[in-house]
């Protein structure tokens, strides 16, 4: 069966699979009580307050939740703006 | 010491809270044990029709709690097992006629004469839930393979381990094995691994358990059939057996014949 989709080229994975990874997230999310929306205001509030001090590319900011074997965290991803540095010498 | 309590109940409505407490109730029963189900769902009650006792009931459990009837005045014996009864809710009620403190009086009057109190808990999690969780000594936690209904398992094994009644164990119901060969359903690892807990029963889809609701007589009743069989199971995992998860599917022909080869050739020394 999966040998057939792959030489069919099916593009998505079955669909208990993709049941598996949405449970995933939505499971981490409830029992964090960390709703996707709360991301959102976290991301906006994190652009806002590092960009006074430091130029950063604000499309590229991600902030994600994980669960992990013994502590849960969230995750800040901030490129900063791609500038010409001056290096030393 | 007395009986175990043990509350069945989902988050989710319709995954078969009343079918599992039902025929785990026979399921138990025909082992020998002293089971009183009791229907936890004021006001939606259907533990009776599962169980084809609905026309033999005439108190319930609000009578029991404002002092109408005597508790056994109010329990329904199960004439075709020695010791099964129920203990109805109230249909014309709500569920703030009993409170949490009414299910565990009412329980610790029954501990010492039976050996297993099932309480089938109504679907969500406001007063109903916590009536029916209150009394529990173990808890058992019904979903099906999907994921609406393992979202909401996972809610109540939280709220059951903030209750300090945990850990539930988990009875994976209504899962059909030839989906999730195709990948399209959840499958029993998934399900474990996404709600941390233990599992205790796989109940397959089985046509049989609709025909027994249509008839009153829960399919734990015989052993012919592949949900029946995993009640029994899972009585004998309460009881302490250690079960092997069976076979989810009836065997195609080569397996019957295989089974039968390997059965008469037990038989021939």
């Amino acid at each position: 069966m999966k040998l057939l989709d792959r030489l069919l080229h099916r593009q998505e994975p079955p669909s208990g699979e993709i049941a598996r990874e949405r449970l995933r997230l939505v499971l981490a999310h409830d029992r964090a009580n960390i709703s996707p929306g709360l991301l959102e205001v976290l991301k906006d509030e994190i652009i806002a307050v590092i960009s006074r001090h430091v130029p950063i590319d604000p499309e590229g900011v991600q902030v994600t939740y994980t669960e992990g074997p013994r502590v849960n965290r969230l995750v800040a991803d901030i490129p900063l703006q791609t500038g010409r540095r001056p290096r030393g010498g | 010491m007395g009986a175990r309590v043990i509350t069945i109940t989902s988050g989710k409505g319709g995954v078969g809270k009343t079918t599992v407490t039902a025929n785990l109730g026979v399921a138990l029963a025909m082992r020998g044990q002293r089971v009183v189900v009791i229907d936890a769902d004021i006001g939606l009650r259907n533990l009776d029709v599962m169980l084809g006792l609905e026309n033999r009931i005439v108190y319930d459990l609000v009578d029991v709690v404002e002092n109408r009837c005597r508790l056994r005045q109010a329990m329904v014996r199960d004439k075709r097992l020695q010791e099964l009864y129920l203990l109805p809710a109230a249909q014309t009620r709500d569920k703030t006629a009993v409170r949490p403190e009414d299910m565990v009086r009412v329980c610790d009057e029954l501990r010492d004469s039976f050996d297993f109190l099932l309480v089938d808990s109504p679907a969500g999690i406001e007063q109903g839930f916590r009536n029916a969780v209150a009394p529990a000594d173990e808890v058992l936690i019904v979903t099906n393979p999907e994921v609406a209904a393992v979202r909401d398992a996972d809610r109540v094994i939280g709220l059951i381990e903030a209750e300090g009644k945990g850990p539930a164990r988990l009875i994976i119901n209504r899962l059909k094995p030839d989906l999730v060969r195709r990948g399209d359903m959840l499958n029993t690892d998934a399900v474990i691994e996404l709600l941390a807990i233990d599992l205790i029963g796989i109940i397959p889809e089985d046509e049989a358990v609709i025909t027994a609701a249509n008839t009153g007589r829960p399919v734990a009743f015989t052993d012919n059939s592949l949900a029946g069989r995993a009640f029994h199971d899972i009585a004998r995992r309460l009881l302490g057996e250690e079960v092997p998860f069976g076979p989810l599917k009836e065997p195609g022909f080569l397996g019957r014949l295989l089974r039968w080869m390997r059965a008469e050739g037990e038989e021939s020394p």
